[in-house]
């Protein structure tokens, strides 16, 4: 088992380093450091000197990929892409490339948190409302819940996250004062923020993934041992609960554990709707204000919290399935 | 003379276009596909789906037909002097609904409104006062709007409703003069879809062409002197902006998911006929792609391209092809980012068809491999590519909104429905609220991925037939 993670996490660090060279390509060689020089100082005539002095202060005066005027190892070492690249790997986000050059990792520290607290309740309410709303509809098969319940799903699916937010909003706070319409507090009063946002993205992805949940269930039940089940005289319902759910918890973690990136990283539209200032709000402020650094910070966050994730979904396969060995 | 201009999109689009109609053909002689078609359309969801989808389809290629219009000689000019064109580039659209480009009001109104939804300083009888004054086009033919505006409304309402009905009747018996010999004449032929015995379900068919024509029809009677979705804030034309948005939305739509199958076809035969170290490459490559958060990665993308373009602004003559370039770039961008999950299904594919005995039986004759690939191998995942094609393509209409409002979408000069709901956000907190916009983008888009929805639901279950399984049926007891 030890075996298998150090092999996994080998794996895990081979394609960061696949996705550092390509955000790195991406943000670089399509652009050059003059290019976000001119961009970010702004103006229609910017000197040499400018572009000069604003890329040395923020280290992108060095060559790209290969110094020439170096010997031996720092040919490879004085260059922008060792220096960046060390550095993500060492979770040193550095300064971003805007005006106010704020320490990324101080943000998305303190980001890290409030997107947390809005993510995790949606993440575990939304594995409990889908399955109970699945459960539901394999329970009464064949009948007439379950078919209007597909056909909800399929509407609710049809319909975009960003409708069920701006109706939201408006029902919600405009009409009834229930909730405020956006906005974020520290400590206890953040619930009040949150309740909608939750609500809501439940709500957003209930359709798509009841519907996928519903399916995995129902393959589950054309199963021998459902079957055997059942001639054993069990109750359908004792049935569902303690065979089918069980047998059906692999794909379930599979589904959901992709998700689990987007705990910490946060919903992007969702917090920036509701002006929660999670890392979530943090990326579209980053790709509004075209602060490259903030975005690539994102990218390597984003890919390292995915391998993560999937090292975790493997560790749920062993406890779901004691059939599964890790090897 | 007109210039007619070929969009990079407008190009793809006919291709796609010309690709379907070639499938068609394939479909007519072979007799294994054209079974499994013939379930797709014999559900009566997906053909009602189908006809939904093609009437937007029609919409999206009337909308790819670009000119731009020749401009009047300049007095004096040399007889062989190069004719100079306007800098506008229209589509076939824009000449159908001139009318609603030219007759654009000052500000808000609401949907068939004959007054302005903002109150204005009028000059009445010499006295300023505060008052809703008169559009300039919406209900402009009315002598007294007040007594008048409710019976005109209705009167045309109730015109184009019956116009719409008489061509859907017609259409129900043209379609029962086709299908007149398996039914014993037009009489019975009627008879029989009335009461759903055809072979084809044309009675759900029909009624959904009735419920589209009775929709379209009372719509095309008041277009002609009101704005039927209301005006926005510049005062344009509603209805006009979400059926330009038609056409992003098919576009992003469809050529994403083509731009995913070149990589995805390719690469996941290859991974999976080949194995050893192309295997393990291809394998890197998709999960080092998968493994950046998909928003992202598009963001960083377009970024690039955003700033790029910027830089490069004398390369376009027209801002349309600037923005045709910047939404056909988000297609490859969003196709180079997204073909990993089709790739996986295929290799996966390919390692099981490879094993099977008649891709050994080639390789015992010595066929070449890279022709066992594509003469054995592809066509027999090509069922994958039609439902993952089909799958994804709502989702990428839904995918555009998201990726609009966080700023990496479509141009914002360009209609789509990310922009449309992305204004209305700010209309929607106004008081008294301006909700048109929104609920006209709504009931487009809902209608547009809804049926999308079903109709690739219905493909899915064809060619799947484990997927059919999972279709929610009612017993016949419930039924009757």
């Amino acid at each position: 088992m030890l075996n298998y993670f150090i092999r996994r996490a080998a794996y895990g660090v081979l394609i960061l380093i696949g996705v550092n060279l390509l955000t790195f390509f991406l943000f670089f060689n399509v652009n050059t450091p003059d290019d976000m020089a001119r961009l970010n100082i702004g103006g229609k005539r910017v000197t040499q000197e400018q572009i000069d002095k604003w890329k040395a202060e923020r280290g992108y005066d060095k060559p790209l990929y290969w110094n020439r005027k170096q010997s031996g190892v720092d040919k490879v070492t004085q260059t922008v892409l060792w220096e960046r690249s060390v550095s993500l790997f060492a979770l040193d986000f550095g300064r971003s490339d805007s005006g106010r050059s704020i320490d990324i990792g101080h943000e998305i520290k303190t980001r890290m948190w409030v997107s947390v607290q809005l993510a995790v309740p949606v993440f575990v309410l939304q594995v409990i409302a889908s399955t109970a709303f699945a459960l539901l509809l394999v329970f009464f098969r064949h009948s007439r819940i379950d078919f209007w319940g597909v056909v909800l799903c399929v509407l609710m699916l049809s319909i975009s996250s960003l409708f069920y937010i701006i109706v939201g909003q408006l029902f919600f706070s405009r009409m009834l004062h229930l909730v405020p319409i956006s906005g974020y507090a520290g400590g206890l009063s953040a619930v009040k923020f949150l309740l909608m946002p939750i609500g809501l993205s439940l709500l957003a992805r209930l359709g798509t993934e009841a519907r996928l949940y519903r399916a995995m269930f129902l393959e589950e039940t054309g199963k021998d041992y459902v079957r055997t089940a059942r001639a054993k005289g069990l109750s359908e319902a004792l049935v569902l609960f303690r065979h089918v759910m069980k047998n059906a918890l692999i794909p379930i973690i599979t589904s959901a554990g992709s998700y689990l990136p987007y705990v910490f990283l946060g919903s992007l539209v969702f917090e920036s709707f509701f002006g929660i200032p999670g890392l979530g709000a943090f990326v579209i402020e980053a790709i509004s204000g075209q602060d490259f650094a903030i975005v690539r910070s994102m990218v390597f966050l984003g890919a390292m919290l995915y391998i993560a994730s999937y090292i975790v979904i493997d560790l749920l396969y062993t406890w779901a399935d004691p059939r599964v060995r890790l090897a | 003379m007109p210039k007619i201009v070929f969009l990079g999109t407008d190009l793809v689009l006919y291709a796609i276009a010309l690709l379907l109609v070639w499938y068609l053909w394939r479909v007519a002689r072979n007799a294994n596909l054209r079974a499994t078609w013939e379930k797709v359309v014999r559900d009566p969801v997906a053909l009602s789906a189908a006809i939904v989808l093609m009437v937007f389809a029609l919409v999206t290629l009337v909308d790819s037909f670009h000119f731009r219009r020749a401009l009047p000689r300049a007095p004096g000019s040399v007889a062989g002097a190069s004719t100079s064109y306007a800098p506008k580039t229209e589509s076939l659209l824009d000449l159908v609904l001139s009318r609603q480009i030219s007759t654009r009001e000052v500000g808000y109104s609401q949907p068939l409104a004959y007054k302005a939804f903002n109150k204005e300083t009028v000059i009445v009888n010499g006295l300023a006062g505060r008052d809703f004054p008169r559009l300039k086009f919406g209900g402009a033919q009315l002598s007294d709007p007040d007594s008048q505006w409710s019976a005109d409304i209705a009167a045309r309402s109730v015109a184009g409703l019956l116009c719409g009905l008489v061509v859907a009747a017609l259409a129900a018996l043209l379609t029962a003069f086709v299908v007149r010999r398996a039914h014993g004449g037009v009489a019975g032929a009627l008879g029989d879809i009335a009461a759903d015995r055809t072979h084809l379900p044309l009675r759900a068919a029909l009624v959904t062409f009735a419920v589209i024509c009775a929709l379209i029809g009372p719509v095309v009677a008041l277009m002609g002197s009101y704005h039927v979705f209301g005006t926005d804030r510049t005062g344009n034309d509603v209805f006009y902006q979400s059926l330009k948005s038609v056409r992003t939305a098919f576009v992003i739509g469809t050529l994403a998911t083509v731009a995913t199958l070149p990589f995805a076809i390719v690469l996941g035969v290859l991974a999976g006929y080949l194995k050893g170290w192309v295997d393990e490459v291809i394998q890197y490559l998709y999960t080092t792609l998968s493994s950046v958060p998909n928003v992202l990665l598009i963001a960083a993308c377009v970024l690039m391209v955003q700033v790029y373009l910027d830089q490069h602004s004398e390369m376009f003559e027209t801002g349309s092809e600037r923005s045709d370039v910047k939404i056909f770039l988000l297609c490859v961008i969003l196709g180079v980012t997204g073909w990993a999950t089709l790739c996986r299904l295929i290799r996966g594919e390919t390692l099981k068809l490879r094993e099977l005995d008649f891709v050994q039986a080639a390789t015992a004759f010595g066929v070449s491999p890279a022709r066992i690939m594509a003469r054995h191998i592809v066509p027999n995942v090509m069922h994958l590519v039609l439902i993952t094609t089909v799958l994804s393509f709502s989702d990428l209409i839904l995918y555009e909104a998201v990726l609009t409002y966080v700023g990496v979408g479509v141009d914002p000069s360009m209609n789509s429905f990310g922009g449309m709901i992305n204004l209305a956000r700010s209309e929607m907190s106004r008081d008294p609220i301006v909700w048109w916009s929104f609920v006209s983008a709504f009931a487009f888009m809902v209608t547009l991925v809804l049926a999308a929805n079903l109709f690739a639901d219905g493909v899915r279950d064809a060619f799947d037939p484990r997927a059919r399984s999972f279709r929610p049926r009612l017993r016949r007891a419930a039924m009757s």
